[in-house]
Protein backbone atom coordinates (compact mmCIF):
# COMPACT_ATOMS: atom_id res chain seq x y z
CA UNK A 1 0.00 0.00 0.00
CA UNK A 2 1.12 3.53 -0.73
CA UNK A 3 0.13 6.90 0.09
CA UNK A 4 -1.66 9.63 -1.97
CA UNK A 5 -2.23 13.22 -1.16
CA UNK A 6 -5.57 14.55 -2.73
CA UNK A 7 -5.40 18.34 -3.47
CA UNK A 8 -8.78 19.69 -4.33
CA UNK A 9 -8.84 22.78 -6.02
CA UNK A 10 -11.75 25.26 -7.12
CA UNK A 11 -12.17 29.04 -7.81
CA UNK A 12 -12.65 31.08 -4.42
CA UNK A 13 -14.89 33.72 -6.21
CA UNK A 14 -17.32 30.46 -7.28
CA UNK A 15 -17.45 29.17 -3.60
CA UNK A 16 -17.43 32.73 -2.48
CA UNK A 17 -20.80 33.67 -4.12
CA UNK A 18 -22.43 30.53 -3.31
CA UNK A 19 -25.44 30.05 -1.25
CA UNK A 20 -25.97 28.62 2.42
CA UNK A 21 -27.86 25.83 0.91
CA UNK A 22 -24.89 25.41 -1.75
CA UNK A 23 -22.49 25.33 1.31
CA UNK A 24 -24.60 23.02 2.99
CA UNK A 25 -25.22 20.22 0.43
CA UNK A 26 -21.55 20.42 -0.32
CA UNK A 27 -20.31 19.39 3.27
CA UNK A 28 -23.20 16.57 3.14
CA UNK A 29 -21.46 14.93 -0.53
CA UNK A 30 -17.94 15.37 1.65
CA UNK A 31 -19.29 13.44 4.87
CA UNK A 32 -20.96 10.80 2.49
CA UNK A 33 -17.05 10.53 0.44
CA UNK A 34 -15.48 10.24 4.06
CA UNK A 35 -18.23 7.61 5.32
CA UNK A 36 -17.93 5.25 1.60
CA UNK A 37 -14.14 5.40 2.04
CA UNK A 38 -13.48 5.52 5.88
CA UNK A 39 -11.02 2.55 5.60
CA UNK A 40 -8.94 4.52 2.41
CA UNK A 41 -9.06 7.98 4.49
CA UNK A 42 -5.94 8.98 6.57
CA UNK A 43 -7.06 12.24 7.24
CA UNK A 44 -7.54 16.11 5.23
CA UNK A 45 -9.31 19.30 5.73
CA UNK A 46 -10.67 22.11 4.19
CA UNK A 47 -8.31 25.74 3.79
CA UNK A 48 -9.70 29.15 4.37
CA UNK A 49 -9.43 31.16 1.26
CA UNK A 50 -6.20 31.94 -0.31
CA UNK A 51 -6.87 35.64 1.39
CA UNK A 52 -5.68 34.76 4.87
CA UNK A 53 -3.03 32.58 3.37
CA UNK A 54 1.20 34.01 4.16
CA UNK A 55 4.18 33.33 2.28
CA UNK A 56 7.24 33.20 3.67
CA UNK A 57 10.44 33.00 1.17
CA UNK A 58 14.20 34.14 1.34
CA UNK A 59 14.67 37.49 0.95
CA UNK A 60 18.16 37.38 -1.15
CA UNK A 61 19.90 39.10 1.80
CA UNK A 62 20.37 36.00 4.14
CA UNK A 63 16.86 36.55 5.69
CA UNK A 64 13.05 34.90 5.44
CA UNK A 65 10.33 37.28 4.34
CA UNK A 66 6.72 37.24 5.31
CA UNK A 67 4.35 38.26 2.73
CA UNK A 68 0.94 38.20 2.46
CA UNK A 69 -1.39 35.91 0.08
CA UNK A 70 -0.44 32.23 -1.52
CA UNK A 71 2.83 31.01 -2.84
CA UNK A 72 1.40 31.51 -6.54
CA UNK A 73 -1.71 33.15 -7.50
CA UNK A 74 -3.69 31.02 -9.46
CA UNK A 75 -7.41 30.98 -10.66
CA UNK A 76 -8.64 27.49 -9.38
CA UNK A 77 -6.48 27.64 -5.69
CA UNK A 78 -5.81 25.26 -3.21
CA UNK A 79 -9.32 24.24 -1.30
CA UNK A 80 -8.69 21.72 0.71
CA UNK A 81 -6.97 18.27 1.00
CA UNK A 82 -7.75 13.83 1.58
CA UNK A 83 -4.42 11.76 2.52
CA UNK A 84 -5.83 8.27 1.24
CA UNK A 85 -3.99 4.91 1.15
CA UNK A 86 -4.57 3.20 -2.02
CA UNK A 87 -2.81 0.09 -3.71
CA UNK A 88 -1.86 1.82 -6.66
CA UNK A 89 -2.25 4.72 -8.82
CA UNK A 90 -5.24 3.40 -10.41
CA UNK A 91 -6.98 2.92 -7.25
CA UNK A 92 -5.75 6.59 -6.15
CA UNK A 93 -7.42 8.08 -8.92
CA UNK A 94 -10.57 5.93 -8.26
CA UNK A 95 -10.89 7.12 -5.00
CA UNK A 96 -9.92 10.81 -6.39
CA UNK A 97 -13.05 10.75 -8.95
CA UNK A 98 -15.12 10.24 -6.07
CA UNK A 99 -14.05 13.30 -4.30
CA UNK A 100 -17.39 15.98 -4.29
CA UNK A 101 -16.72 19.01 -6.41
CA UNK A 102 -20.10 20.68 -6.26
CA UNK A 103 -17.95 24.11 -6.96
CA UNK A 104 -16.33 23.08 -10.13
CA UNK A 105 -13.00 23.13 -10.11
CA UNK A 106 -10.51 19.82 -9.87
CA UNK A 107 -8.36 17.75 -7.97
CA UNK A 108 -4.84 16.87 -8.09
CA UNK A 109 -3.05 13.56 -6.97
CA UNK A 110 0.44 12.97 -5.50
CA UNK A 111 2.19 10.12 -3.92
CA UNK A 112 3.82 10.70 -0.65
CA UNK A 113 7.62 10.08 -0.39
CA UNK A 114 8.35 8.05 1.83
CA UNK A 115 12.02 8.19 3.85
CA UNK A 116 13.36 5.24 5.39
CA UNK B 1 33.64 -16.30 -36.50
CA UNK B 2 31.16 -13.66 -38.01
CA UNK B 3 27.51 -13.98 -37.32
CA UNK B 4 26.10 -16.02 -40.78
CA UNK B 5 23.45 -14.34 -42.25
CA UNK B 6 20.50 -16.76 -41.59
CA UNK B 7 21.06 -16.48 -37.92
CA UNK B 8 21.32 -12.35 -37.80
CA UNK B 9 17.96 -12.40 -40.04
CA UNK B 10 16.54 -14.64 -37.29
CA UNK B 11 17.70 -12.51 -34.45
CA UNK B 12 16.23 -9.59 -36.28
CA UNK B 13 13.05 -11.19 -37.43
CA UNK B 14 12.65 -12.52 -33.67
CA UNK B 15 13.16 -8.46 -32.77
CA UNK B 16 10.73 -7.81 -34.40
CA UNK B 17 8.05 -10.25 -33.42
CA UNK B 18 9.06 -11.42 -30.12
CA UNK B 19 10.56 -8.28 -28.57
CA UNK B 20 7.19 -7.20 -26.42
CA UNK B 21 6.49 -10.66 -25.60
CA UNK B 22 9.93 -11.47 -23.83
CA UNK B 23 10.18 -7.60 -22.19
CA UNK B 24 6.78 -8.27 -21.12
CA UNK B 25 7.92 -11.30 -19.40
CA UNK B 26 10.81 -10.51 -18.37
CA UNK B 27 9.17 -7.00 -16.43
CA UNK B 28 7.68 -9.75 -14.32
CA UNK B 29 10.75 -10.89 -13.05
CA UNK B 30 12.47 -7.72 -12.31
CA UNK B 31 9.47 -5.24 -11.34
CA UNK B 32 12.04 -2.34 -13.09
CA UNK B 33 11.76 -1.44 -16.92
CA UNK B 34 15.26 -0.33 -17.26
CA UNK B 35 16.66 -3.44 -15.99
CA UNK B 36 14.39 -5.78 -18.00
CA UNK B 37 15.30 -3.84 -21.20
CA UNK B 38 19.26 -4.17 -20.27
CA UNK B 39 18.19 -8.47 -19.48
CA UNK B 40 16.57 -8.18 -23.26
CA UNK B 41 19.17 -6.57 -24.83
CA UNK B 42 21.56 -8.62 -23.62
CA UNK B 43 19.34 -11.65 -24.92
CA UNK B 44 19.16 -10.35 -28.20
CA UNK B 45 22.93 -9.83 -28.22
CA UNK B 46 23.93 -13.22 -26.79
CA UNK B 47 21.57 -14.85 -29.39
CA UNK B 48 23.45 -13.71 -31.83
CA UNK B 49 26.31 -16.13 -30.91
CA UNK B 50 24.62 -18.91 -29.26
CA UNK B 51 22.48 -19.43 -32.01
CA UNK B 52 25.15 -19.55 -34.43
CA UNK B 53 27.06 -22.10 -32.42
CA UNK B 54 23.87 -24.45 -31.47
CA UNK B 55 21.66 -23.76 -34.08
CA UNK B 56 18.10 -21.37 -33.92
CA UNK B 57 15.79 -23.05 -31.22
CA UNK B 58 12.20 -23.70 -32.91
CA UNK B 59 11.03 -21.28 -30.28
CA UNK B 60 12.65 -18.44 -30.30
CA UNK B 61 10.84 -16.28 -27.85
CA UNK B 62 10.78 -18.75 -25.46
CA UNK B 63 14.61 -19.13 -25.56
CA UNK B 64 15.13 -15.14 -25.38
CA UNK B 65 12.57 -15.03 -22.50
CA UNK B 66 14.56 -17.40 -20.52
CA UNK B 67 17.48 -16.19 -21.08
CA UNK B 68 16.65 -12.77 -20.31
CA UNK B 69 15.33 -14.09 -17.55
CA UNK B 70 18.06 -15.62 -16.43
CA UNK B 71 20.28 -12.89 -16.59
CA UNK B 72 16.96 -10.55 -14.37
CA UNK B 73 17.40 -13.03 -11.74
CA UNK B 74 21.04 -13.04 -11.53
CA UNK B 75 21.22 -9.08 -11.58
CA UNK B 76 18.50 -9.29 -8.74
CA UNK B 77 20.30 -11.67 -6.49
CA UNK B 78 23.72 -9.62 -7.29
CA UNK B 79 22.03 -6.21 -6.20
CA UNK B 80 19.76 -7.37 -3.78
CA UNK B 81 20.06 -4.48 -1.21
CA UNK B 82 20.38 -2.07 -3.87
CA UNK B 83 17.40 -2.52 -5.69
CA UNK B 84 15.50 -2.93 -2.19
CA UNK B 85 15.45 0.85 -2.21
CA UNK B 86 14.40 1.46 -5.53
CA UNK B 87 10.44 2.05 -6.39
CA UNK B 88 9.62 -0.84 -8.45
CA UNK B 89 6.92 -1.89 -10.88
CA UNK B 90 3.65 -2.37 -9.32
CA UNK B 91 2.80 -5.79 -10.10
CA UNK B 92 -0.88 -6.49 -8.65
CA UNK B 93 -2.77 -9.20 -10.66
CA UNK B 94 -6.40 -9.39 -10.78
CA UNK B 95 -6.20 -12.86 -10.86
CA UNK B 96 -3.83 -14.66 -8.21
CA UNK B 97 -4.46 -18.28 -9.44
CA UNK B 98 -2.53 -17.38 -13.07
CA UNK B 99 0.12 -15.46 -11.59
CA UNK B 100 3.13 -16.33 -12.37
CA UNK B 101 5.43 -17.03 -8.51
CA UNK B 102 8.47 -15.67 -9.59
CA UNK B 103 6.45 -12.14 -10.36
CA UNK B 104 6.84 -11.67 -6.56
CA UNK B 105 9.75 -13.31 -5.35
CA UNK B 106 13.06 -12.42 -7.56
CA UNK B 107 14.95 -14.98 -5.76
CA UNK B 108 12.39 -17.81 -7.23
CA UNK B 109 12.91 -19.81 -10.60
CA UNK B 110 11.03 -18.52 -13.11
CA UNK B 111 8.04 -20.41 -14.45
CA UNK B 112 7.83 -24.01 -13.54
CA UNK B 113 6.72 -24.70 -16.86
CA UNK B 114 9.87 -23.86 -18.13
CA UNK B 115 9.46 -22.83 -21.62
CA UNK B 116 6.08 -21.41 -21.08
CA UNK B 117 5.40 -18.16 -20.38
CA UNK B 118 1.66 -16.25 -19.61
CA UNK B 119 1.20 -13.56 -22.41
CA UNK B 120 2.41 -10.30 -20.38
CA UNK B 121 1.93 -7.75 -23.64
CA UNK B 122 -1.34 -6.25 -22.86
CA UNK B 123 -0.16 -5.72 -19.00
CA UNK B 124 2.70 -4.03 -21.27
CA UNK B 125 0.43 -1.93 -23.29
CA UNK B 126 -1.72 -0.62 -20.72
CA UNK B 127 1.23 0.80 -18.59
CA UNK B 128 2.93 2.09 -21.48
CA UNK B 129 -0.52 3.91 -22.76
CA UNK B 130 -1.61 4.98 -18.84
CA UNK B 131 -3.72 7.98 -18.82
CA UNK B 132 -1.61 9.16 -16.20
CA UNK B 133 1.09 9.49 -18.86
CA UNK B 134 1.63 12.33 -21.41
CA UNK B 135 0.34 11.53 -24.90
CA UNK B 136 4.06 12.43 -26.34
CA UNK B 137 5.25 9.95 -23.21
CA UNK B 138 2.70 7.22 -24.03
CA UNK B 139 4.05 7.15 -27.91
CA UNK B 140 7.64 7.54 -27.17
CA UNK B 141 7.23 4.13 -24.60
CA UNK B 142 5.21 2.35 -26.73
CA UNK B 143 7.95 2.81 -29.64
CA UNK B 144 10.52 1.69 -26.67
CA UNK B 145 8.84 -0.72 -24.97
CA UNK B 146 6.97 -2.60 -27.43
CA UNK B 147 8.56 -1.74 -30.91
CA UNK B 148 11.77 -2.47 -28.81
CA UNK B 149 13.26 1.05 -30.96
CA UNK B 150 16.33 2.92 -29.23
CA UNK B 151 16.04 6.31 -28.03
CA UNK B 152 17.50 7.02 -31.19
CA UNK B 153 15.56 5.46 -33.78
CA UNK B 154 12.42 6.77 -31.31
CA UNK B 155 13.82 10.68 -31.22
CA UNK B 156 14.66 10.58 -35.25
CA UNK B 157 10.87 9.05 -35.95
CA UNK B 158 9.59 12.34 -33.60
CA UNK B 159 12.56 14.64 -35.15
CA UNK B 160 13.34 15.47 -31.67
CA UNK B 161 16.83 15.45 -30.23
CA UNK B 162 17.97 12.55 -28.90
CA UNK B 163 19.02 13.70 -24.98
CA UNK B 164 15.39 15.49 -25.24
CA UNK B 165 14.03 12.14 -26.09
CA UNK B 166 16.19 10.04 -23.83
CA UNK B 167 14.87 12.50 -20.80
CA UNK B 168 11.17 12.31 -21.96
CA UNK B 169 11.71 8.63 -21.70
CA UNK B 170 13.28 8.52 -18.12
CA UNK B 171 10.73 10.81 -16.73
CA UNK B 172 7.66 8.50 -17.94
CA UNK B 173 9.33 5.13 -16.25
CA UNK B 174 10.28 7.10 -13.33
CA UNK B 175 6.45 8.11 -12.76
CA UNK B 176 5.23 4.79 -13.44
CA UNK B 177 7.73 3.59 -10.67
CA UNK B 178 7.12 6.10 -8.08
CA UNK B 179 3.40 7.19 -8.57
CA UNK B 180 2.54 3.24 -8.84
CA UNK B 181 1.13 3.26 -11.79
CA UNK B 182 0.05 -0.80 -12.49
CA UNK B 183 1.87 -3.01 -14.29
CA UNK B 184 -1.72 -5.10 -15.21
CA UNK B 185 -4.70 -5.54 -17.42
CA UNK B 186 -7.47 -3.10 -16.18
CA UNK B 187 -10.11 -4.41 -14.79
CA UNK B 188 -13.91 -5.07 -17.03
CA UNK B 189 -15.12 -1.47 -16.14
CA UNK B 190 -12.40 0.41 -17.30
CA UNK B 191 -11.35 -1.59 -20.41
CA UNK B 192 -13.25 0.42 -22.94
CA UNK B 193 -11.80 3.58 -22.32
CA UNK B 194 -8.32 2.77 -21.53
CA UNK B 195 -8.32 0.48 -24.60
CA UNK B 196 -9.26 3.65 -26.39
CA UNK B 197 -6.44 5.20 -24.85
CA UNK B 198 -4.08 2.69 -26.50
CA UNK B 199 -5.76 2.81 -29.62
CA UNK B 200 -5.28 6.81 -29.94
CA UNK B 201 -1.67 6.13 -29.02
CA UNK B 202 -1.55 3.39 -32.23
CA UNK B 203 -3.50 6.09 -34.55
CA UNK B 204 -1.19 8.73 -33.82
CA UNK B 205 1.96 6.64 -34.53
CA UNK B 206 0.17 6.07 -38.00
CA UNK B 207 -1.07 9.31 -38.81
CA UNK B 208 3.05 10.93 -38.34
CA UNK B 209 4.28 7.88 -40.42
CA UNK B 210 1.66 8.22 -42.91
CA UNK B 211 2.06 11.99 -43.80
CA UNK B 212 5.40 12.92 -41.96
CA UNK B 213 4.84 16.39 -40.57
CA UNK B 214 8.15 17.28 -41.36
CA UNK B 215 10.69 16.49 -44.08
CA UNK B 216 11.59 15.42 -46.96
CA UNK B 217 9.26 12.38 -46.85
CA UNK B 218 5.84 11.63 -47.55
CA UNK B 219 5.59 8.46 -45.74
CA UNK B 220 7.72 7.52 -42.80
CA UNK B 221 7.32 3.74 -43.69
CA UNK B 222 8.96 2.35 -40.49
CA UNK B 223 6.30 3.76 -38.52
CA UNK B 224 3.52 2.85 -40.95
CA UNK B 225 4.62 -1.06 -39.88
CA UNK B 226 5.20 -0.37 -36.54
CA UNK B 227 1.62 0.77 -36.11
CA UNK B 228 0.08 -1.73 -38.48
CA UNK B 229 2.31 -4.32 -36.17
CA UNK B 230 0.67 -2.74 -32.85
CA UNK B 231 -2.79 -2.79 -34.44
CA UNK B 232 -2.24 -6.40 -35.42
CA UNK B 233 -0.77 -7.41 -32.12
CA UNK B 234 -3.76 -6.03 -30.31
CA UNK B 235 -6.25 -8.08 -32.63
CA UNK B 236 -4.25 -10.59 -31.73
CA UNK B 237 -4.45 -9.93 -27.64
CA UNK B 238 -8.85 -8.26 -27.84
CA UNK B 239 -9.69 -10.83 -30.62
CA UNK B 240 -13.26 -9.60 -29.81
CA UNK B 241 -13.25 -5.64 -29.47
CA UNK B 242 -14.81 -3.18 -32.25
CA UNK B 243 -12.47 -0.60 -31.80
CA UNK B 244 -9.37 -2.94 -32.09
CA UNK B 245 -11.30 -4.42 -35.10
CA UNK B 246 -11.76 -0.76 -36.31
CA UNK B 247 -8.02 0.52 -35.67
CA UNK B 248 -6.61 -2.28 -37.96
CA UNK B 249 -8.62 -2.00 -40.89
CA UNK B 250 -8.49 2.15 -40.81
CA UNK B 251 -4.55 1.42 -41.19
CA UNK B 252 -5.06 -1.50 -44.08
CA UNK B 253 -7.15 0.63 -45.94
CA UNK B 254 -5.24 3.88 -45.90
CA UNK B 255 -1.93 1.69 -46.66
CA UNK B 256 -3.65 0.19 -49.21
CA UNK B 257 -2.97 3.06 -51.17
CA UNK B 258 0.69 3.85 -50.10
CA UNK B 259 2.41 2.96 -54.02
CA UNK B 260 0.04 5.54 -55.70
CA UNK B 261 0.26 8.57 -52.88
CA UNK B 262 3.19 9.76 -54.70
CA UNK B 263 4.76 10.13 -58.44
CA UNK B 264 7.84 8.67 -59.73
CA UNK B 265 9.25 12.34 -59.11
CA UNK B 266 7.98 12.01 -55.52
CA UNK B 267 5.09 14.60 -56.68
CA UNK B 268 2.27 14.40 -54.70
CA UNK B 269 -0.99 12.66 -56.12
CA UNK B 270 -4.59 12.96 -54.52
CA UNK B 271 -6.83 10.72 -53.79
CA UNK B 272 -8.42 11.68 -58.15
CA UNK B 273 -5.23 10.96 -59.53
CA UNK B 274 -4.28 7.74 -57.45
CA UNK B 275 -3.94 4.86 -60.35
CA UNK B 276 -6.35 2.26 -58.47
CA UNK B 277 -5.38 -0.86 -60.16
CA UNK B 278 -2.00 -0.26 -58.11
CA UNK B 279 -3.68 -0.61 -54.60
CA UNK B 280 -2.94 -3.19 -52.27
CA UNK B 281 -6.36 -5.68 -52.73
CA UNK B 282 -5.03 -8.20 -49.95
CA UNK B 283 -5.05 -5.50 -47.73
CA UNK B 284 -8.14 -3.72 -48.65
CA UNK B 285 -9.52 -7.72 -48.11
CA UNK B 286 -8.75 -8.13 -44.89
CA UNK B 287 -9.78 -4.10 -44.45
CA UNK B 288 -13.17 -4.67 -45.26
CA UNK B 289 -13.64 -7.85 -43.49
CA UNK B 290 -12.48 -6.38 -40.40
CA UNK B 291 -15.20 -2.95 -40.94
CA UNK B 292 -17.80 -5.37 -41.13
CA UNK B 293 -17.53 -6.49 -37.87
CA UNK B 294 -16.23 -2.93 -36.37
CA UNK B 295 -19.55 -1.28 -37.47
CA UNK B 296 -21.61 -3.42 -35.14
CA UNK B 297 -21.87 -1.82 -31.52
CA UNK B 298 -24.14 0.53 -31.95
CA UNK B 299 -23.54 3.56 -32.16
CA UNK B 300 -20.38 2.46 -34.06
CA UNK B 301 -16.56 3.90 -32.86
CA UNK B 302 -14.74 6.64 -34.02
CA UNK B 303 -11.75 4.13 -35.67
CA UNK B 304 -14.70 1.66 -37.28
CA UNK B 305 -16.23 4.66 -38.74
CA UNK B 306 -13.46 6.19 -40.07
CA UNK B 307 -11.89 2.99 -41.69
CA UNK B 308 -15.72 2.70 -43.19
CA UNK B 309 -15.08 5.88 -45.09
CA UNK B 310 -11.72 4.30 -46.36
CA UNK B 311 -13.53 1.37 -47.35
CA UNK B 312 -15.88 3.91 -49.09
CA UNK B 313 -12.99 4.76 -51.70
CA UNK B 314 -11.52 1.28 -51.49
CA UNK B 315 -15.12 0.08 -53.03
CA UNK B 316 -15.06 3.03 -55.43
CA UNK B 317 -13.88 1.97 -59.09
CA UNK B 318 -12.51 5.62 -59.44
CA UNK B 319 -12.54 9.24 -57.91
CA UNK B 320 -15.75 9.91 -60.14
CA UNK B 321 -17.63 6.66 -58.96
CA UNK B 322 -16.79 7.49 -55.39
CA UNK B 323 -20.27 7.54 -53.18
CA UNK B 324 -19.52 11.17 -51.86
CA UNK B 325 -23.19 11.44 -50.02
CA UNK B 326 -22.10 7.98 -48.61
CA UNK B 327 -19.08 9.80 -47.48
CA UNK B 328 -20.60 12.77 -45.99
CA UNK B 329 -23.18 10.23 -43.69
CA UNK B 330 -20.36 8.45 -42.10
CA UNK B 331 -18.82 11.96 -41.10
CA UNK B 332 -21.99 13.31 -40.22
CA UNK B 333 -22.16 10.43 -37.62
CA UNK B 334 -18.50 10.75 -36.44
CA UNK B 335 -18.97 14.40 -36.21
CA UNK B 336 -21.79 13.34 -33.54
CA UNK B 337 -19.75 10.58 -31.69
CA UNK B 338 -16.45 12.90 -31.90
CA UNK B 339 -17.12 16.68 -32.39
CA UNK B 340 -13.65 17.48 -32.84
CA UNK B 341 -12.72 20.69 -36.05
CA UNK B 342 -10.30 18.21 -37.70
CA UNK B 343 -13.35 15.80 -38.73
CA UNK B 344 -15.54 18.93 -39.23
CA UNK B 345 -13.36 20.07 -42.20
CA UNK B 346 -12.82 16.56 -43.84
CA UNK B 347 -17.02 16.33 -43.57
CA UNK B 348 -16.86 19.92 -45.14
CA UNK B 349 -14.38 18.43 -48.03
CA UNK B 350 -16.46 15.77 -48.61
CA UNK B 351 -19.60 18.13 -48.73
CA UNK B 352 -17.45 19.67 -51.49
CA UNK B 353 -17.54 16.60 -53.56
CA UNK B 354 -20.95 15.28 -53.02
CA UNK B 355 -22.76 18.69 -53.06
CA UNK B 356 -20.28 21.33 -55.24
CA UNK B 357 -17.66 23.48 -54.36
CA UNK B 358 -19.88 26.30 -53.08
CA UNK B 359 -21.63 23.92 -50.24
CA UNK B 360 -18.04 23.00 -49.39
CA UNK B 361 -16.83 26.29 -49.16
CA UNK B 362 -20.12 27.37 -46.98
CA UNK B 363 -19.73 24.12 -44.45
CA UNK B 364 -15.75 25.27 -44.32
CA UNK B 365 -16.75 29.08 -43.44
CA UNK B 366 -18.37 27.45 -40.32
CA UNK B 367 -14.60 26.64 -39.05
CA UNK B 368 -12.64 29.83 -39.80
CA UNK B 369 -13.15 30.91 -36.05
CA UNK B 370 -11.84 27.53 -34.62
CA UNK B 371 -9.04 28.04 -32.50
CA UNK B 372 -7.87 24.32 -33.13
CA UNK B 373 -7.85 24.82 -36.54
CA UNK B 374 -6.00 28.41 -36.63
CA UNK B 375 -2.36 27.30 -38.57
CA UNK B 376 -3.84 23.93 -39.62
CA UNK B 377 -2.94 24.09 -43.21
CA UNK B 378 -5.43 21.89 -44.58
CA UNK B 379 -8.19 24.39 -44.00
CA UNK B 380 -6.36 27.09 -46.03
CA UNK B 381 -5.32 23.95 -48.70
CA UNK B 382 -9.18 22.85 -48.79
CA UNK B 383 -10.81 26.70 -49.21
CA UNK B 384 -8.45 26.86 -51.83
CA UNK B 385 -9.05 24.14 -54.18
CA UNK B 386 -12.86 25.35 -53.63
CA UNK B 387 -11.76 28.94 -54.43
CA UNK B 388 -10.05 27.65 -57.33
CA UNK B 389 -13.21 25.13 -58.85
CA UNK B 390 -15.52 28.49 -58.25
CA UNK B 391 -13.28 30.46 -60.32
CA UNK B 392 -12.52 32.61 -57.58
CA UNK B 393 -8.86 32.87 -58.63
CA UNK B 394 -7.43 36.13 -56.77
CA UNK B 395 -8.85 34.24 -53.32
CA UNK B 396 -7.53 31.22 -54.36
CA UNK B 397 -4.46 32.11 -54.93
CA UNK B 398 -4.05 33.61 -51.44
CA UNK B 399 -5.32 31.26 -49.63
CA UNK B 400 -2.85 28.40 -51.77
CA UNK B 401 0.02 30.71 -50.35
CA UNK B 402 -1.43 30.46 -46.70
CA UNK B 403 -1.35 26.32 -47.13
CA UNK B 404 2.02 26.85 -48.57
CA UNK B 405 3.88 28.92 -45.87
CA UNK B 406 1.65 26.38 -42.47
CA UNK B 407 3.21 22.95 -44.22
CA UNK B 408 6.41 21.20 -43.08
CA UNK B 409 6.50 18.72 -45.59
CA UNK B 410 8.38 20.02 -49.01
CA UNK B 411 6.18 17.16 -50.89
CA UNK B 412 3.04 18.55 -49.70
CA UNK B 413 4.58 22.10 -50.33
CA UNK B 414 5.74 21.21 -53.65
CA UNK B 415 1.76 20.19 -54.45
CA UNK B 416 0.88 23.54 -52.96
CA UNK B 417 3.03 25.71 -54.88
CA UNK B 418 2.43 23.71 -58.52
CA UNK B 419 -1.88 24.17 -58.08
CA UNK B 420 -0.16 27.75 -57.64
CA UNK B 421 1.43 28.39 -60.76
CA UNK B 422 -1.41 26.65 -62.68
CA UNK B 423 -3.33 29.31 -60.86
CA UNK B 424 -1.16 31.53 -62.84
CA UNK B 425 -0.37 35.37 -62.47
CA UNK B 426 -3.90 36.59 -63.53
CA UNK B 427 -5.64 38.86 -61.07
CA UNK B 428 -4.36 41.20 -57.95
CA UNK B 429 -1.45 39.83 -56.21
Amino acid sequence: MAQYLILVYRDEATVAGASQEDWDAALKEHRSFQERNATAILGGNALHFTDTATSIRRNGSGGLAVTDGPFAETKEALGGYYLVEAADLDEAIGLAKQVPDPFGGGVEVRPVRVFD
Amino acid sequence: MATSPAVAAAVADAHRREWAFVLAATARVTRDLDLAEECVQDAYARALTVWGERGIPQRPGAWLTTTARNRALDALRRDATLRRSLPRLLDRSTDPAADDPAADDPGAEPSAAGEDFPDDRLRLIFTCCHPALAEEAKVALTLRLLCGLSTAEVASAFLVGQPAMAARITRAKKKIATARIPYRVPPADELPERIDAVLTVVHLLFTTGHTAPAGDELVRRDLVERALDLARMLRTLLPGDAGVAGLLALILLTDARRETRAADDGRLLLLAEQDRRRWDRAEIAEGLALVREALRPRPPGRFALMAAIAAVHAEAPSWQATDWHEVVALYDLLVTIWPSPVVALNRAVAVGFADGPAAGLAALDGLAAEPQLAGYGYLAAARADFLRRLDRTAEARLAYEEAVMLTENSVERAFLSSRLRELGSRGPA
